[in-house]
């Protein structure tokens, strides 16, 4: 009897442990200090993205181009007198983290906008959030045509962009293609895990169908995937005039090295996820042959604020700056410059100043934010020619 | 009066939790980022309890859970997008639930045949096959997923369906069927020549847990915003299952007690976003070195306190 | 014709580099019935050791594959010795934890150090990177080599476990741990070699992986990881040809899955196609059903 009744006051002990730890969690968690975004002297941005799981890359990437950004800033006496502060935190690629944490950023930690997500799926998870929270987040890397306007075609007032949407970059790819290359047949090959790809790919569908093309094949392939001879080799018996290749460097290089290596020499077009060093590394220079891709802007560009950041980037971390490094960059002077023109330091303040933006002198364009909060931007179609950028097309929008 | 008391007991403090935290959710104690994350923990304990009844309690090793789990949220997404009332959420549960057993159901069929690693990989099969087909469904928006669901989860669905999951699987456990399942865990053979019908046995775990499974899904989809294809994948099934062995395989207080505690980790690790991937890693290790049989092991943390304050004679023997 | 003949080599190929990692998983799984998750990325690591031979150290790439293989088995070793071992007599679910803990903290360690991008491997001789074209069927000579290695490797994998004394230790322990003990055998060094054998060929895996797609980065053990553990149960898990086997069933399968058109399904037809073996033979193709004694 004695034993039982030990174990049973051990369990007591244990119940007992449990419930004080829940509840000094919990205490632990409500008494961190609010408010402290207003009052002091710095201005808090939020920094929501993923730096870990299976999108880590584009999450870092972005954050590199924030944090040299707001260096930038800071060093040049920060906004209106005030140093920014980034608060940051990892969604680990989890759309439900990126909500949690988003409305951890906006009630706890007081920010008074918030970055990130990279990809649409999460981006979209905080939009309700900064609705009800009057609080504004903003991508660099968002691109899905539903990002900022809700189902019915009301704009979500409190989400924004500093990047093309999908049906834009989409259109310009398929009209390149039917224009400039005179291509009447072309096949789409896709990464079929990627929202990104699947909004590219069926806005390329239909701008390309409707100037009188015909999609011949579509093909697909997931992300993480190294080995792509299979859906290659089928390829290269078809008959067609361009490749539409919608997807990121990481496979995208991998993609063109075996198409060149099975023989296939038709003209591929990619979107800005070939812009990056990498994509040369991956492919090989003589692979890099009679490829195209949309782009925010040429490393050709001899604009001064282009010239300046990819020196800049080049020096700070040592490698040549990509699409994800671009826009951050630009998202986190946006926000910087809209916390500058606004008329205070409430979300809602900060939200009408983006709203507001006309001709930012962004890296990736000068750009106005339209009543959809998308930017309007000229878009660039780079041509590689042994794997560097040769020539730069620029069609405004 | 035995039976009567600890389920007196049992109710009040079921409902005790319930009106202290809606109280301090009235008083703005419990803020949007604290309600937030005790979503993500009640759709955790769903979970892992409704897989807790597959792996622990049945020993069927299954690493589809998160299958199950996207059904219910396809299942109550769809729903509440298009009619976005109570009753269509509610319906959403149910039927996402249904649906989700009845896949269960025809995935527990062939365990008649299957052991140990080999029904893991069937069952890991049967969550990347639904995956797959809602990826290339065409009401399912494919890769990017559904968003626009409307909130309909509140604290007290919320506790409502997790207090009563937990209760509901618990007695589950201790009626003859439930106890069956225990018998298979412990002796196939041994249970079945005493007439225990294993591959009934079976199956009705993999059905119960499924419907669970589709519940949490529900819950997730009706909270969350945003759901694809790609959020119940093989990771989110070996979540789920971490969940569980940490608790202690047959164990559902261990079940619930591991989902907060790795909410808490989760939470405590976000100021170290470098390396919380790396941490969380050396404690999964070094928990499993130093007990392997979970937090809890197969015991339950009962209301054993209480029952110490009534007289000797109306204690029950622990089974 | 052409094409389907491009298509097997396709399949081939593919299969070869699953097998070059599910024969480290069999091997493991039939010792110690561990589905070692973080064998993936033992593989990954082999890689990675593997690049920086060649950039930092300028090795060739016959001294970078033994260097990674050297590394990649001390590494299966203290892997082994720290993490599993303290578990050989708790239940088999709790070993996979820590599996799944051990893969969790090789990824982001080196995530942490080198970063999530994708890195690619320095260019090759012109014979690493050359191919052969056969009436129009172009055949790349890494593939050859890929085939050649895996096949090769089965062999003398299969003739150490049949042949020699190490061999027969192995497969004592694997059939009882405690008579093994009885009989003299030291269980523990078995198991040791066992991980040392499987891990440095998750190293050379890892290594000719890098060379043969030219890319790398810290999660890239995953996938593979996972087909691999799938083909080893498709083949039968824990049996040597049943590894190459399945290995070559899955990548000809994922293959002609994609040459057919239905690259949108190709996950999904792989896994129908196991689950349906599984229930007409479940034990995997070259398992034997053993009926359990009471």
């Amino acid at each position: 009897m004695k034993t039982k009744r030990a174990i049973q006051g051990r369990r007591a002990a244990a119940a007992g442990l449990a419930v004080a730890l829940g509840v000094s969690v919990l205490a632990g968690c409500s008494s961190t200090t609010p408010g402290a975004g207003t009052t002091s002297d710095v201005i808090k941005i939020g920094v929501n993205y993923e730096q870990s799981g299976a999108v880590a890359t584009y999450g870092k990437d972005s954050i590199d181009g924030i944090t040299m950004a707001v260096d930038e800033i800071n060093a040049a006496g920060g906004v209106n007198g005030k140093k920014i502060q980034l608060v940051t935190y990892d969604t680990k690629s989890d759309p439900a983290e990126a909500t949690t944490l988003a409305t951890k950023l906006m009630t706890q930690d007081k920010v008074v906008a918030v970055l990130g997500p990279a990809t649409s799926g999460s981006f979209k998870a905080t939009v309700p959030v900064a609705n009800q929270n009057k609080i504004p987040v903003i991508s660099g890397s968002a691109t899905a045509d539903d990002v900022t306007v809700a189902p019915g075609g009301a704009v979500q007032p409190y989400a924004f962009r500093t990047c093309y949407t999908d049906s834009f970059q989409g259109t310009a790819a398929a009209n390149y293609a039917s224009k400039t290359l005179n291509a009447t047949t072309a096949v789409i090959i896709k990464d079929n895990s990627s929202d990104y790809a699947k909004g590219l790919a069926d806005n390329f569908t239909k701008t390309f169908t409707a100037n009188g093309g015909t999609i011949v094949g579509t093909e697909a392939y997931v992300a993480g995937d190294t080995d792509f001879n299979a859906i290659l080799t089928r390829i290269r018996s078809m008959q067609y005039d361009v490749i539409y290749l919608p997807g990121y460097y990481q496979e995208a290089g991998l993609i063109i090295k075996a198409a060149r290596d099975l023989g296939i020499t038709q003209p591929v077009i990619g979107p800005d996820g070939f812009d990056s060093p990498d994509l040369l590394s991956l492919a090989g220079a003589s692979a890099l042959n009679n490829v195209y891709f949309t782009n925010h802007y040429s490393s050709l560009d001899q604009d001064p604020k282009v010239q300046a950041f990819i020196a800049a980037f080049t020096a700070k971390f040592g490698r040549a700056p990509n699409a994800f490094n671009a826009l951050g960059y630009d998202t986190a002077n946006l926000v910087a410059d809209a916390v500058k023109r606004a008329s205070g330091l409430t979300g809602v303040d900060v939200m009408n100043a983006l709203a507001s933006t006309k001709d930012f002198p962004a890296v990736t364009g000068t750009l106005t934010i339209d009543a959809d909060h998308n930017p309007v931007k000229a878009i660039v179609v780079i041509a590689l020619k042994d794997g560097v950028q040769s020539s730069s097309e620029k069609i405004s929008a | 009066m035995a039976r009567i008391l600890p389920l007196l007991a049992k109710v009040v403090a079921v409902l005790a939790v319930y009106l202290v935290v809606q109280a301090m959710i009235m008083t703005g104690v419990v803020d949007d980022y604290i309600l937030i994350t005790m979503v993500t923990i009640c759709v955790n304990i769903i979970l892992a309890v409704s897989l807790n009844l597959i792996t622990g309690f049945t020993g069927q090793f299954s690493l589809g859970h998160a299958g199950f789990m996207s059904i219910g949220a396809y299942t109550t997404g769809l729903l509440t997008m298009h009619y976005p009332t109570w009753w269509a959420f509610l319906l959403g549960l149910l039927a996402g639930g249904a649906i989700a057993a009845i896949i269960g159901f025809l995935v527990g069929l062939p365990t008649l045949r299957l052991r140990g690693d080999y029904l893991a990989i069937a069952t890991l099969g049967m969550a990347e096959i639904i995956r797959v087909l809602f990826l290339n469904f065409p009401f399912t928006n494919g890769a990017a997923g559904l968003s626009g669901m409307p909130r309909f989860v509140n604290w007290t669905w919320l506790y409502v369906f997790t207090a009563g999951t937990v209760i509901l699987i618990s007695n589950f456990l201790r009626s003859m069927p439930g106890r069956n399942l225990i018998a298979v865990r412990e002796d196939e053979i041994a249970a079945s020549s005493i007439g225990v019908n294993a591959v009934r046995a079976k199956t009705l775990a993999f059905v119960v847990g499924a419907f669970f499974g589709g519940l949490a899904g529900g819950l997730y989809s009706s909270y969350f915003y945003f759901i694809k294809p790609d959020l119940f994948g093989f990771q989110k099934s070996i979540d789920i299952l971490i969940i569980v062995v940490l608790g202690g395989l047959g164990s559902l207080t261990g079940s619930v007690i591991a989902a907060i505690l790795l909410a808490v980790i989760s939470s405590l690790l976000q100021p170290f976003p470098e390396l919380r991937m790396v941490i969380y890693g050396l404690i999964l290790v070094v928990v499993m070195v130093f007990r392997p049989q979970g937090l809890m092991g197969d015991r339950e943390l009962t209301f054993s306190a209480m029952r110490r304050l009534l007289p000797h004679r109306w204690r029950e023997a622990r089974p | 014709m052409e094409e389907v003949l491009q298509q097997v080599i396709n399949g081939l190929s593919q299969g070869s580099i699953y097998a070059l990692i599910a024969l480290g998983y069999t091997m493991v799984y039939g010792i110690i019935q561990l589905i070692n998750f973080a064998h993936g990325d033992v593989y990954m690591i082999g890689a990675f050791v593997g690049y920086f031979s060649m950039t930092s150290f300028h090795m060739g790439f016959v001294e970078a594959l033994i260097t990674a293989m050297a590394v990649c088995t001390v590494l299966g070793v203290t892997i082994e010795r720290i993490a599993y071992r303290p578990l050989r007599n708790s239940p088999r679910i709790a070993v996979l934890i820590t599996a799944i803990g051990v893969s969790l903290i090789l990824e982001y360690t080196m995530m942490y150090f080198f970063g999530a991008s994708v890195r690619s491997y320095p260019p090759q001789s012109a014979f690493m990177s050359g191919s052969f074209n056969v009436h129009g069927v172009v055949i790349k000579n890494m593939q050859v080599v890929i085939i050649g290695i895996s096949v090769t490797l089965m062999l003398i994998l299969q003739y150490i476990v049949k042949r020699t004394k190490v061999g027969k230790a192995m497969r004592a322990v694997s059939q009882d741990a405690e008579a093994a003990r009885l009989m003299g055998i030291n269980v523990d060094t078995t198991i040791s070699l066992t991980f040392a054998l499987g891990s440095a060929l998750a190293g050379a895996a890892g290594v000719l992986v890098g060379v043969y797609y030219n890319s790398i980065n810290p999660l890239m053990g995953i996938m593979p990881g996972l087909k691999a553990f799938v083909a080893a149960v498709f083949g039968g898990i824990g049996l040597i040809p049943g590894a190459l086997i399945g290995a070559y069933v899955i990548g000809l399968l994922e293959t002609g899955v994609a040459a057919l058109g239905y690259s949108l399904f190709r996950d999904g037809v792989v896994f129908a196609v196991l689950i349906i073996v599984l229930i007409v033979k479940p034990t995997g193709l070259l398992g034997k059903n053993t009926k359990e004694k009471v």
